[in-house]
């Protein structure tokens, strides 16, 4: 190896050396001035960041999103029939931009990989300027981008993510989750469970191997075994597994007689399909009817599963049915542009870009410090969940959730779920510090 | 090592087209090389390239490439492993910063350093085959590491999240008292590593790469390599044992692997897994056969092109299409759109196909030939010229 450096003399290195300063000493030059933030917006538009997954296992969900916050930018700037803004209860936005600033987006693939969608982000942020990021249909992802977003001094508004992490251990003071999450799910599903199937079960549990899924499968277990359940055994699938086969088999033998799929999108579409085919809901273990059960439900995922879902207990956070005012509004508007009702990923992306919108106009300013104060504790109706608000202790919202069952005899291929019950904001809610976790402080960014 | 892969790219590595192997040719290379990376935020706006991001991957994807060429270009093996070493890297940094704290200085030594070493395990086992075996046994051995890392050995690479720095990590070295806890984004001495500022330092270290790949080229031991990739029979029976020589090229285009990934880590505190899939092992080939096998610049070249591409195509859709051809009536827009439509977007790879397949069938020597048969061609146009004028021929340089 000495030959290698044949040819290596003192005042080469010297050379190098002071090459390489200089370049370290370059970058002074691109230093922006300390009084704005990233991205302020100067022309006569502002820029959104549409982060949202188009290929991999949750690509119909962001498929979804993306058409949410189309919607979204049209009824910001004043078109279509105005959407929930007009049963929104804080009346700030005119349908004129924001602050008077027209509202225009770039999307970015996610890819449901926190690399890619990291990447995605910063491209948004660097080179096309956006003052926020919103969307994403995975925890793992929303987790990466929030903690990108802090650093760069731009607001995060979560899409679909429900995982307690994001607004638990994981929090940070430029992000915000208008979803709900496991936690509530799990308290939610817990007594309608034990009301359905009795309080002498034993649930064997497949989750997907990342952080949604290590949550969900916590709460879960902890509110059912409250309820009296047992806990056979908990086995991790690889996200996007696409065969479930391998582990649905040992779930007949293990003596459990309720089988959890903590999995979303495509993958709960195909372990369900194929734990159905598999005949588990046919047998009888301990006496008793085999159940399944999906704490996270959707309808695009239960339309993707079809026939298997009927019967089968889960949680969402919104469902296109609700006959409140916001609901209606909405479902109306999307369904006119779009021809079919919005799912629950929609409706959470739709909401957080109106939120985002309105404290903007509220804080009279798009410095992320101010329209994160403006957010902290802001309560809210009209949007679809009922009185709503977002904690200032953790940036999460805390609403009302919807335990649903798929229906027995769907009338259309949309009309796949029904509400048996909306479990209050009040038996839900949790002590912000239970999950650890700092907020720190907001940050604007150079 | 005769394999069918190295056989067409052997023969352009003599009449390789850059300045001649002389220390002055190289060093106009080196200047010209340093001025055009550091000036990569200027020239790079015009095609909508220049924001930090896209100009730190084309600095750390050329010094992934650079060091898969000296093991590729050199010796002809064919490694489908090199993700591994990449991902590696990636999740030592992290570590490195978790542990010891945000500066960036021990993240990319041990990131380095993990990519020697465990390119020297894999090394050891696979470089006892050539050829296609070996192609294949780097490949498993890579597969098997993404298995590891995705689901195995969760609690050390926190599996499909992704590993990431957290508030509450230990990072001894950082300074956490009087309420401040630091932020976490690697810093050198101090200087954060964000921006222009991470894209300088991704520079800096491609620069030096650069230079260490361009000594190993010019040393005899580049050369001994060189031989192993022309007929390494003959070495053998000249009585050379020619392992020890791949294995230290195999090391250290593993360490070049392990750096790249630790500036990804530099550059974002944060290691996935689809690091080391088998993708990414296929993508540094790509660049390095695109850009050309064997030549200091090619895969550079090819690294940044692929990347440039991706980025490109990747982010257009299908809307952006059908606005681009509203100029169109719609009967003729909207079927154009479909069939474009394939190419862009999540399809940018087939893009990519049928770019490698034009440059391998008409360029088999990449970028670089291209480049080098477009200069031929105006030297001998230029040298007809003054022929013609004065009669008398004056070298071309």
């Amino acid at each position: 190896m000495g030959d290698v450096l044949k040819g290596v003399n003192r005042r080469g290195v010297l050379k190098g050396g002071a090459a390489v300063g200089g370049a370290l000493a370059v970058p002074t030059i691109f230093t922006s001035n300390a009084w704005g933030y990233t991205n302020e917006p100067t022309g006569g538009s502002v820029t959104l960041g549409f982060n949202v997954p188009q290929t991999g296992p949750y690509a119909d969900e962001g498929a979804d999103e993306l058409r949410a916050y189309e919607l979204a930018v049209e009824h910001l700037n004043g078109g279509g029939d105005g959407g929930m803004l007009g049963t929104f209860s804080s009346k700030e936005l005119g349908g004129n931009g924001i602050l008077g600033k027209k509202v225009e987006y770039v999307t970015g693939d996610t890819q449901t990989k926190s690399d890619a969608a990291r990447s995605s982000a910063k491209r948004m942020v660097e080179k096309d300027g956006a003052i926020m990021i919103t969307g994403g249909s995975s925890s793992g992802v929303a987790v990466a981008v929030q903690a990108y977003c802090q650093e760069a001094g731009v607001i995060f508004m979560a899409g679909l993510t429900h995982s307690n992490d994001t607004t638990g251990k994981d929090k940070r003071a430029n992000g915000f989750r208008h979803f709900f999450n496991s936690y509530m799910s799990g308290a939610a599903l817990g007594p309608v469970l034990k009301n359905a199937y009795g309080s002498d079960r034993v649930a064997y549990h497949l989750t997907a191997d990342y952080n949604w899924g290590w949550t969900t499968e916590e709460s879960v277990k902890d509110f059912t075994e409250q309820q009296g359940w047992q806990t056979a055994a908990a086995v991790r699938t690889p996200l996007g597994a696409g065969d479930f086969s391998q582990y649905i088999t040992p779930v007949l033998n293990s003596g459990a007689d309720v089988l959890i799929l903590n999995h979303y999108g495509k993958d709960m579409v195909n372990s369900l399909t194929q734990a159905v085919q598999f005949g588990l809901r046919d047998k009888q273990v301990n006496g008793k009817d085999f159940a399944i059960v999906v704490p996270l439900y959707s309808r695009l995922m239960a339309q993707g599963a079809g026939e298997n879902v009927k019967g089968i207990y889960g949680s969402t956070n919104w469902h296109w049915s609700l006959q409140d005012e916001g609901s209606k509004a909405f479902v109306k508007s999307f369904g006119q542009k779009y021809g079919f009702p919005p799912s629950q990923a929609a409706h959470t992306c739709y909401v957080q870009a109106i939120l985002y919108a309105d404290a903007c106009q509220r804080a009279g300013s798009f410095r992320p410090s101010a329209v994160g104060a403006a957010l902290e504790g802001f309560s809210f109706d009209g949007l679809g969940n009922g009185p709503t608000e977002y904690r200032a202790e953790d940036h999460q919202c805390f609403k009302d959730v919807l335990v649903v069952k798929g229906k027995e005899n769907p009338t259309s291929k949309f009309d796949v779920l029904e509400v048996v019950e909306v479990t209050p904001r009040a038996k839900v809610e949790y002590d912000a510090s239970i999950f650890g976790g700092e907020l720190g402080e907001f940050n604007d960014g150079a | 090592m005769s394999t069918a892969t190295a056989a067409p790219v052997s023969k352009a590595i003599p009449q390789v087209g850059e300045p001649k192997a002389t220390s002055k040719g190289d060093l106009m290379t080196l200047a010209i090389f340093i001025a055009v990376v550091l000036t990569a935020p200027i020239w790079a706006i015009p095609i909508g390239a220049g924001y930090p991001d896209l100009l730190q991957k084309f600095a750390i994807f050329g010094v992934f490439a650079i060091g898969f060429n000296i093991l590729f270009g050199l010796t002809g093996y064919l490694s489908f492993g090199h993700a591994a070493f990449l991902g590696g890297g990636s999740y030592i940094a992290v570590w490195s910063f978790k542990l010891l704290g945000m500066n960036i200085l021990p993240a990319v030594l041990f990131g380095t350093l993990f990519g020697g070493l465990f390119a020297l395990a894999i090394g050891f086992v696979a470089l006892r085959r050539s050829g296609i075996y070996f192609s294949i046994l780097t490949l498993a051995f890579a597969q098997m590491s993404y298995n590891l890392a995705y689901s195995v050995l969760t609690p050390v690479t926190n599996g499909e999240t992704g590993l990431r720095v957290l508030r509450d990590d230990p990072r001894i070295f950082d300074d956490k008292s009087g309420g401040y806890d630091g932020t976490l984004i690697g810093n050198l001495f101090g200087l954060e590593m964000t921006g222009y500022t991470a894209f300088y330092f991704c520079a800096s270290v491609l620069i030096i790469a650069f230079y260490i790949s361009q000594r190993i080229f010019r040393s005899p031991f580049g050369l001994m390599l060189r031989a192993i990739k022309n007929n390494q029979t003959r070495m053998k029976f000249t009585g050379l044992n020619t392992r020890p020589y791949a294995l230290t090229a195999f090391v250290i285009s593993g360490m070049y692997a392990g750096l790249a990934g630790s500036l990804m880590a530099v550059t974002d505190p944060l290691a996935g897994a689809e690091r080391m899939q088998w993708t990414a092992s296929g993508e540094v080939v790509l660049m390095t056969i695109l850009g050309g096998t064997g030549t200091l610049l090619g895969p550079i070249l090819g690294a940044v092109s692929i990347k440039y591409f991706e980025n490109i195509f990747s982010a257009y859709n299908k809307s952006q299409l059908l606005d681009t051809f509203s100029f169109l009536p719609d009967s003729i827009a909207e079927p154009l759109v479909s069939v474009l439509g394939l190419f862009v977007g999540e399809g940018w790879h087939l893009t990519l196909g049928v770019l490698f397949m034009l440059i391998v069938i008409y360029l088999p020597g990449g970028l670089m030939e291209g480049a080098r048969r477009v200069s031929a061609m105006l030297r001998k146009r230029k040298a007809e010229k003054t022929d013609a004028s004065s009669g008398q021929t004056t070298p071309a340089e």
